[in-house]
Order: structure tokens, then C-alpha cells, then sequence
């Protein structure tokens, strides 16, 4: 969701639905879901004997199905759910199914705006994904790790692309997987293709191969590196010059690479998941520096502190200046800003989210059964029985807070200017 | 040829991952692997427990293959160190591609890695991770058993242990789903519910041969009201067959996978099914290779969680199980975290009559089928059931005292003490606690 | 033979303290510093208490399960060790050395008691040795230089009984019997004796691993 996309900024505090209605009129409601901009709240619920419908602010869809799930919000605040009815599945969006129909679909994803919706899909045992309503053309025996260009015009996936029986243990080893970007399969076959990422444009293709049993390469648009790794992590494109870059195993130890060559002098016992700031300049990877302990390394350079968890979910400031991190220490929950952890520890806590300036930070987190919403380390006054992530406004005066207040179960959409907080 | 060349000789079991696997071998080869594990995989650990070893034999006693070959001493866990690494070792990584293939068969199919061994020797020398550089060895060669390569493929191209596809998964738990809600109407099993407090995560065979070992799991956490999911995604496995054919980079992309879906799925723990080496895998190995000092989601096995459920009064049983039972120590979970004081807690809350075998707790005797034996297959088999005649006469002397029903928290046991069961015409029931929790419990 | 013994009561007991001691130190640091490269983990699963409770289990007699399936082994292992490193630092032979080359002593053992110490070990040695020779799974481990780890072992002892009995050519059993104990001191940091120096960290290391992480008993 971008926040500019929320148009309401200026309604202070108001109640969208309450839940605890719903119960009255569904056998069960199911955990609720709630859009980006705050304003819509809706849950899987039955509906009747073998029927699940949808509830959405308190009005259900006017199908029913056999069954309902992975209801998710697009980012553009369509509300789509997986269905199935007379032993068929498909996606339904705002209520009305596609006209694709499949014998079992999964794996739902959206584009950075949400205009392109992607599933995994099989039917007669061939696997293919489907990107708002049409299906591949090519279809494949397996299929794995679906992935969406961020601007949703296209889609890959690992595929298989020659039969073996499981039993043949040297067919398989000869390669018999592949990428396919939009169901063309890359001409070069592999051991494994695993996690694969777009260039920006997407246009071009990278992904995690084995070429043999030992070594680990990324091909992009089909053809492997040529220097070879003892492992490697997902590759990513940079946003600047369209160069590949992964986390490669060398000698024992982790660096990051670049088109095949080690782009940071600096060697860690792991990284990974790493992520080019917004306009491309700087990498920031979630490393361990010594067996055990986990912090961000930018540009291969280490934050002092570590945690002994673990760390995730790992974000850049819209600016690019600041970075953000969830970690986790003799069990608490934390968030940790450029390197300074947040005090107080949670028994867990969401991907932290920053104001549009980068200044500020806030994230959810979950302490003794109750959520709330810590901004820059201050844990707000109220608890909600549930809460969603909240969202700062444009002009970074404002954050809306999602949540179910209290012992009841009302939900309410909420602004609060955080001079006020 | 030497009397124990001999023996092994008329041991050898022709396996097309070992024979195949060796034919492709050169002096060279063997020679430039073996040394680059060495220089460049192990370290002090391994010199350390090399020059230690006295010779003395003491461990021989731990050794279930030991005392069910007739004490055959190369069956003894120093012996299997003998015949491998102390012969590269003094050969300096020199040796022929037949050796390479008898490494390989004692090191995967005559060691289950169970570490009764390292409570044996004076000197607490591992033994099991000795086995284990000899797998890793064996894996960079490329001689394998097949079945258990077969596994670790499938690892590989799919994330679980089984070759269970995306699509196979979810429809597996929604079909469980609805088996139980002819039951309880209400039940759930909810998956990608974000910010569940428990993910519970199971083996690949379970959606694929023993899915009714799901149900039961969804009908516990449905009637002790927890609030749990299951993922619709890659990483629901917890299964790890890398771990044991030495495809370390594997390993810990199977345990990424799993740790990252409980991250992504923000709970609190995993909760895991009956299984031992997987317990093993993410508890102690996987999550090392990773840098995870500890696991970082807490992982709670089933004996704990069941413990904890029968403790705390969240599950109530309805009425005891009332045929006398035995219980088995898995190695993983005994040896591996301690949990033989709860499963018996968990037993004598749910059964009328416990019988005990000996040796028990930490120092029972292994299954035999585990540290991926049992995945090496058919092949092996005999050699298996064989090498654990002493399981099999605890087993007859529980028999003897009453015992009808083998309780086994731990699927590769399961698998192990079924063969011997059925070779030794033992003619017990065997159970996980799970069945027995199912069967006794107050379901709402 | 005056010179030999000049010289192995000099300059060589210096060279066997000295490859003793600086052997043990360079072998203990090396490794330490290899683990440090290669096996970083084992240092962070060391954990003095449960190290320390594995220990304590494994050097008192019967304080395991093995121990208790090998009874005889078990005495005969305690009490070789005992009197392996009691003698030579009580005897009153070598209290004297002491006490006339630094000028310091310390208690030191009767002669009966001596005797029947030397003759513990050197009975030990002939226990092991037909365990070696007799028992399928200690002879299957066995090559030649386990014996001849037996016999350096077992030399100072027998030529020390030897020669202060002074039987036949006691003065060259004394001289064999320095020798021997030097070339024993020394062998240790650089043969399978030094298991005498890395029980500690082997068993220790089994010890965290089993009672810190793995929440059991290693005994």
C-alpha cells in the first residue's frame, strides 16, 4: 500500500464493523483480514452446511463456495480469496470468481500495486501459474517458487522439465529443472532451481541453480555464472545498472557477489536476504559475524550490535538513509534502527514500517496476548485484542492505526497525529 | 584377503547408488575429495578424536550392530572408525575406489548415528559425527545408497522428504480436515494463519502414508483451544535426510526454509510431530550449519507439547488405555534433548499399565532404523533388522511381562521396530502417543 | 657407562621435561587455535558445569554405566592410573632427585607400598595386554603401535623395579629405567598418550553437549 493511496487522513477515529454482529449471523468467522487503507475488514466465514462465504465490512459475498481460503487484501485493496465449488478452484476478487477454472490453486500473489494477481494452478497433474485470469500456455509436471515482477506484467517459476523416476538417481542429477518465465522455460536445464527474482524492467530473470550436486551458481535469463559456489542465496537485480548480485558461499564462509565476483571484501559465517536501498546506491544483508550472533551489514560493513536469535525482516527507509530490522534475543522481540535496538523486548513483533522523511519508525508488536503499535520504541497507550500494521501519512504527521479494541470486537480505523502520541 | 575383508566381502549388498557411484571414481578423484573435506570441513574435533582413541573397545558394548552380530568386532563403533577414517586417515586420503565403497556402506548402513557410543567411550569421543565426515566424504563422491539419495533429491526439487508437491500438501490437510469434521463439525486446521501462536510442522511421510496422524494432531490442538496453523507453503517439513548424506548445503536450506515459514508466519514455536531425526535436524545440526546457535524459533516436540497439555489440563483423558504398553526412547530425543521422563509422564497419564524395557532412557538401544538407515532401503534391510536382535529381545522380555503395544514417539522407530516386530514374529501393536492421546482423550 | 648415565640423568632429563612440557603446550594451543578457525561452535557449547559434571562422572570408579559392565577393566584401569602418576612423583628414589637437585621434597611412599604400586602397573600392563591379544574387539582395533605404546608405558616401571631390587645388571636396568621414563614423558604429548591431555576437553566438550544442549546424562 502506498500511503498517499489512503485518501482519508483526516477522520480521526472511526468504528468500520463489528465482529462480534458477525458471529450472530455466520456458524464461524474465521481470523479477519483488513485493507490497506484501513477501511475494509473481512473474514472467511460458514455460511452453511459444507458452504463458506465471505464477510466483508458486514456485508457477505453474494457467492458461496464449497470452500474459501487464503483470503488476502491486494495491495491495491481488492479483496481476493481461493474458491472452490463443485470440485473446482479459482480466485475470486471482490466476490466475482475468474473464469479460469483449475483443479487446485494456491500460492496467491500480488504486484507492488496489486493491479497483477498471480497463483500457482494445476490441472490433469500439470502445473502452471495463472496472472490475472490467464493461465500459462505451457504447463509443466512440477512447479515451484511463483514469483511475480513487481509491476506484475510477469511471471516464473521453477519448473520441471524432464520426467525421471524418483528412483533415478543419476537422470536426476543430469538436470531436469528449469526456470520458466511466463511459461517458456529457460533452454538450459538444471539440478535445482530455487528462489529467483525480476529485474526491475522484468525483462531479464535470476534464480538460485545447482548445476551438480556440489556446485551452486545463479543463472540469469538461463545462463549460469560461470564461477561456481558451495552455496548460494537468493540473487537480486540492482535497481541502478541491472547487475545480478547473491549471497555466495566461498571458502566457509558468506560474501555477496556480484555478476559472479565478490562485490564486499568482508567474509560472515551466513548472509542473506539482502536488499538494494530505493535508488540503488547501498546493500544492506541481514548477516551473522560470528557463529551464533545475528546483525546488518551495509555495504559489507557490520552493525556493532548483534543479536543472538536471529534477525529478519529487514527494510530501508524510503530515503535510502535508514535502515530497520526485527531481531530477537534470549527469546524477546525487538526492533532494531541503524543498529540501535529499540529497549523493552516483546514476545513478537512485526516488519517495522518508516514515516515517507524516514524519520520515523513504527511496527506491531504482541506483548503478554494483547497488540499494539510501537512508534520509534514508545509502545502506544492502548492494546488492541488485534492490530495491523500501521501506516504513516504522506506528510509524516500522521499514522493510522487498524485494530480490534478492547474485550469487544469492534474494529476501528484510526488516525492519530504523533504529536499527539 | 584379510579375514574381516572377507567378512565384509560376503556382507556386501549390491546397491545401484554405491556400485554406479563407485564406477566413476579415480585414485585422483578420491584423493583430491577426501583431502579437500579434511583440509577444508573439519578441524580440531576430528584430530583431537583421532589421536585420543586408546583402542580399547569399551564403546563396543554401546553398539546395538555389535551385540546382535555375535560381538562381531567390525561391527563396533571404534571398528566402523577403523575401517574408515582411520584408514584415510594413515593413507592420507590414498585409498581405492572399493574402499570408498565399503566406507560408505559402513558408514550409512551400519551406524545409526544414534550416540550411544559417545556415553560409552572414557573419552566421550563423538563417533557419530566421525560417521558423519564419512558420509560427507561419500556424498562429495557421489556413492550414496539410492534410496536415501532418491530422499535427498526430493529434498532438494521439493522442499520435503517425499516428493510431495505444492498442490499435494494443501489438498492432504484439507482432506484431513474435512475426515475430522465429520467428527468434530467445527474443527479447523488453519493454515497461513499469521501470528498463530503455534506452527505445527510434521515429516513429509505424514501427508503422504500416515495422514491420519494429522487428523489426530488437529483434534488435540482443537480440543486444548490453542491457536495454531500450518503453512500452504514449502518449509512445512521438518524432515532432513540431507543431514545424513552428508549434503550439509542442503540441510540448511531445508531448515532456511522451515525456520524462515515459522518467521514468516510470526509464531511464537514450533510445534513438531512425533519424529526424532528431524528433531535432530533443526534442533542441532541444521540450524548450526545455518549460524542458529539455538533454533530461533523455539521448537517444541510432541512429547513435550503433549506433557505440557496433559500438565497444564488443556486435554483431559476420558479413560485410560487399557492394554499394557512398552515404551521406546527414541535416540534423537532421549539422547538428543531428554525427554524420557516426559514420555513417561505423558504414558502413565494415558495408559493403565507401563512396562518397562532395559536399558531405557538414555541408554536405550536405537531402533536401528534411524540416521537415515532405514532410508537406505530394501537393500538393506535384513542387515538392519538383523544388526538389532537385542531391541528385539527387549522387546520379547516386555512381551513376556504383558506388554501388548509398542509405544514409539519417533516415525523412523516406528519404521525399524515394525520390521523387527514382524521378522522376529514378535506379533506387538505398535503406537505413537499421538494414537493413543486420539484414542483416550475428551474430544469437544 | 658412567657417561651414559651422566647423560641420561642430565642433559636428557632436561630434553623429556622440556618436549613434555612444551610439547603439551604447543599441542593443546595448536588445537585450540584450530578449533578456533575451523570448529568455532565446540566453543560455544562449552559449558563449565556440565563439562565439569561429566568429568567429575568419568574419573570416579564405577560413576558410569560402562564402567559397571566392565568391572575388572574398571579396577584395573583406576588403579594403573593412580599408580601410573602417584609413583613417580612419591617414590622415595625420586623425592630424593628432587630434594638434591632443588632442594625441595614432599612426602614420599614406603617401599612396600611402592613395590606394590609398581607391581599394579606393571600387572595392568600385562591386563591390557592380553586384552589386547584375547578380547575380538580390542584385538580388531589393535596395531603394532598399541604395543609398542604398551611397552614405553610399561619400561620405566619394570626396569625401575629391576634395578632397585638390583637384580642382574641393575646398573643398566637404572640407566634403561631414566631412559625409558624420559622417553615416555615425551612420547606423550606426541603418541595416543595424549589422551592424557585432551580428556579434559573431549569429554568435557560431551559433557556441555549432552547436559547444557541436549538436557542428558553422558554417563
Amino acid at each position: 500500500m502506498n500511503d498517499s493511496d489512503i485518501k482519508d487522513w483526516d477522520i480521526a477515529k472511526k468504528e468500520i464493523a463489528d465482529i462480534g454482529n458477525w458471529k450472530g449471523m455466520f456458524e464461524w468467522v474465521e481470523e479477519p483480514h483488513v485493507s490497506p487503507d484501513g477501511e475494509k475488514i473481512a473474514a472467511v466465514v460458514k455460511t452453511g452446511d459444507m458452504e463458506f462465504g465471505v464477510c466483508e465490512n458486514g456485508t457477505p459475498w453474494e457467492s458461496v463456495f464449497d470452500k474459501v481460503w487464503y483470503l488476502r487484501f491486494s495491495p491495491d485493496g481488492r479483496l481476493t480469496a481461493l474458491v472452490s465449488d463443485a470440485g473446482e478452484w479459482t480466485v475470486a476478487v471482490d466476490g466475482q470468481t475468474w473464469e479460469s477454472r483449475f483443479e487446485f490453486v494456491w500460492n496467491t500473489k500480488f504486484s507492488r500495486d496489486g493491479s497483477g494477481i498471480a497463483v500457482a494452478a494445476q490441472n490433469g497433474r500439470q502445473y502452471f501459474a495463472a496472472v490475472n485470469d490467464s493461465p500459462w500456455e505451457q504447463t509443466f509436471s512440477d512447479m515451484s517458487n511463483l514469483t511475480l515482477s513487481p509491476d506484475g506484467k510477469s511471471s516464473a517459476a521453477s519448473v520441471q522439465t524432464v520426467a525421471f523416476g524418483e528412483s533415478d538417481i543419476f537422470k536426476f542429477q543430469e538436470g531436469c529443472y528449469s526456470a520458466a518465465l511466463d511459461g517458456k522455460a529457460w533452454d538450459m536445464n538444471f539440478v535445482n532451481v530455487w528462489e529467483m527474482s525480476f529485474s526491475p524492467d522484468h525483462q531479464h530473470l535470476a534464480a538460485e541453480v545447482r548445476l551438480n550436486l556440489y556446485d551452486y551458481t545463479v543463472a540469469v535469463d538461463g545462463i549460469p555464472w560461470e564461477q561456481k559456489f558451495s552455496s548460494v542465496w537468493k540473487p537480486e537485480f540492482s535497481p541502478q545498472d541491472g547487475s545480478v548480485t547473491a549471497p555466495a558461499r566461498i571458502g566457509g564462509g558468506w560474501t555477496l557477489v556480484r555478476n559472479g565476483t565478490p562485490l564486499w571484501n568482508s567474509r560472515f559465517v551466513q548472509l542473506w536476504h539482502h536488499r538494494y536501498s530505493p535508488d540503488g546506491k547501498k546493500i544492506a544483508a541481514v548477516v551473522s559475524p560470528h557463529f551464533g550472533r545475528w546483525t546488518v551489514a551495509i555495504d559489507g560493513t557490520a552493525w556493532t550490535h548483534n543479536f543472538g536469535d536471529l534477525v529478519t525482516d529487514l527494510v530501508f527507509s524510503p530515503d535510502g538513509n535508514r535502515i530497520a530490522c526485527v531481531g530477537k534475543d534470549d527469546g524477546k522481540w525487538t526492533v532494531s534502527v541503524d543498529g540501535q535496538p529499540w529497549t523493552g523486548g516483546f514476545d513478537m513483533i512485526w516488519r517495522p514500517v518508516f514515516s515517507p522523511d524516514g524519520r520515523r519508525v513504527a511496527a506491531k508488536a504482541e506483548k503478554n496476548g494483547r497488540y499494539t503499535v510501537v512508534i520509534d520504541g514508545q509502545p502506544l497507550k492502548e492494546e488492541f485484542r488485534a492490530v495491523w500494521d500501521p501506516v504513516f501519512s504522506p506528510d509524516g504527521e500522521k499514522i493510522l492505526i487498524c485494530g480490534i479494541e478492547g474485550s469487544g470486537e469492534k474494529y476501528f480505523r484510526q488516525v492519530m497525529r504523533l504529536a499527539d502520541i | 584377503m584379510t579375514e574381516s575383508a572377507l567378512k565384509a566381502e560376503s556382507r556386501k549388498i549390491s546397491d545401484e547408488g554405491l556400485d554406479k557411484g563407485v564406477e566413476k571414481l579415480t585414485p585422483a578423484k578420491i584423493e583430491q575429495v577426501i583431502n579437500s573435506v579434511l583440509a577444508n570441513e573439519t578441524g580440531a574435533r576430528l584430530k583431537v578424536y583421532a589421536d585420543t582413541c586408546v583402542h580399547c573397545g569399551l564403546c563396543s558394548e554401546a553398539c546395538h550392530f555389535f551385540l546382535s552380530n555375535d560381538r562381531d568386532p567390525s561391527f563396533s563403533p571404534a571398528g566402523k572408525v577403523k575401517q574408515t577414517l582411520w584408514e584415510i586417515l594413515k593413507n592420507k586420503g590414498s585409498v581405492s575406489p572399493a574402499f570408498i565403497r565399503r566406507a560408505a556402506e559402513v558408514a550409512s548402513t551400519e551406524c545409526n548415528l544414534c550416540r550411544r557410543c559417545a556415553m560409552y567411550c572414557p573419552f566421550g569421543i563423538d563417533i557419530a559425527y566421525l560417521m558423519l565426515v564419512i558420509r560427507r566424504i561419500c556424498h562429495k563422491l557421489g556413492v550414496m545408497p539410492q534410496y536415501i539419495q532418491t530422499t535427498a533429491h526430493s529434498h532438494s526439487a521439493t522442499l520435503n522428504q517425499m516428493w510431495v508437491k505444492e498442490d499435494e500438501w494443501i489438498d492432504s490437510l484439507m482432506w484431513q480436515e474435512d475426515e475430522a469434521r465429520e467428527e468434530i463439525p467445527t474443527l479447523r486446521i488453519p493454515l497461513e494463519k499469521e501470528g498463530a501462536d503455534i506452527f505445527y510442522s510434521v515429516i513429509g511421510p505424514e501427508p503422504k502414508f500416515r495422514a491420519q496422524l494429522i487428523y489426530q494432531a488437529a483434534v488435540i490442538m482443537n480440543a486444548a483451544g490453542l491457536n495454531w496453523t500450518m503453512p500452504a507453503t514449502p518449509g512445512w517439513d521438518n524432515s532432513d535426510m540431507c543431514m545424513y548424506t552428508g549434503d550439509n548445503e542442503m540441510m540448511g536450506r531445508l531448515k532456511k526454509a522451515h525456520f524462515e515459514t515459522a518467521m514468516r508466519l510470526k509464531v511464537k514455536r514450533i510445534v513438531m510431530g512425533e519424529c526424532g531425526h528431524a528433531f535432530r535436524s533443526i534442533y542441532d545440526m541444521g540450524n548450526r550449519w545455518l549460524s542458529w546457535k539455538m533454533p530461533p524459533i523455539p521448537v517444541t516436540h510432541a512429547i513435550e507439547f503433549y506433557h505440557e497439555l496433559l500438565r497444564e489440563g488443556k486435554i483431559k483423558i476420558a479413560k485410560k488405555y487399557d492394554k499394557a504398553v512398552t515404551l521406546h526412547d527414541p535416540c534423537n530425543i532421549v539422547r538428543g534433548k531428554g525427554l524420557h521422563e516426559m514420555s513417561r509422564y505423558v504414558v502413565n497419564q494415558t495408559c493403565e499399565n507401563l512396562i518397562e524395557m532395559h536399558p531405557n532412557r538414555e541408554h536405550n538401544f536405537c531402533c536401528s532404523a534411524g540416521g537415515g538407515v532405514i532410508n537406505c532401503g530394501p537393500p538393506f534391510r535384513n542387515k538392519r533388522v538383523e544388526g538389532n536382535k537385542v531391541k528385539a529381545e527387549q522387546l520379547f522380555v516386555a512381551k513376556t511381562k504383558g506388554a501388548k503395544v509398542v509405544i514409539a514417539p519417533c516415525h523412523n522407530c516406528h519404521g525399524g521396530l515394525e520390521d523387527i516386530i514382524h521378522h522376529y514374529g514378535l506379533n506387538m501393536e505398535l503406537k505413537f502417543l499421538g494414537d493413543i492421546i486420539y484414542e483416550c482423550m475428551e474430544k469437544k | 657407562m658412567h657417561t651414559l648415565y651422566n647423560l641420561v640423568s642430565g642433559p636428557l632429563v632436561w630434553l623429556s621435561f622440556l618436549i613434555f612440557i612444551g610439547g603439551s603446550v604447543f599441542r593443546i594451543t595448536t588445537m585450540i587455535r584450530l578449533a578456533k578457525e575451523k570448529d568455532t561452535a565446540v566453543f560455544e557449547y562449552m559449558n563449565f558445569y556440565y563439562a565439569s559434571r561429566s568429568i567429575v562422572h568419568w574419573i570416579v570408579p564405577f560413576g558410569s554405566e560402562n564402567m559397571k559392565k566392565h568391572p575388572a577393566m574398571t579396577v584395573v584401569t583406576f588403579a594403573f592410573h593412580i599408580c601410573l602418576i602417584c609413583l613417580p612423583l612419591f617414590v622415595f628414589a625420586h623425592v630424593i632427585l628432587w630434594k638434591e637437585s632443588w632442594n625441595i621434597s614432599w612426602w614420599y611412599l614406603s617401599d612396600s607400598v611402592a613395590d606394590l604400586m609398581t607391581l599394579t602397573v606393571i600387572g595392568s600392563c600385562i591386563f591390557f595386554l592380553v586384552r589386547r591379544l584375547t578380547v575380538p574387539e580390542v584385538k580388531y582395533l589393535t596395531s603394532n603401535s598399541d604395543f609398542v605404546i604398551l611397552a614405553l608405558v610399561a619400561a620405566p616401571f619394570v626396569t625401575g623395579f629391576w634395578a632397585y631390587h638390583q637384580l642382574p645388571a641393575y646398573r643398566l636396568m637404572g640407566i634403561l629405567h631414566i631412559l625409558s621414563g624420559e622417553i615416555m614423558l615425551a612420547a606423550i604429548p606426541f603418541t595416543r598418550l595424549s589422551h592424557a591431555l585432551f580428556f579434559l576437553f573431549t569429554r568435557g566438550y560431551m559433557g556441555s553437549e549432552f547436559g547444557a544442549v541436549k538436557n542428558a546424562k553422558d554417563w
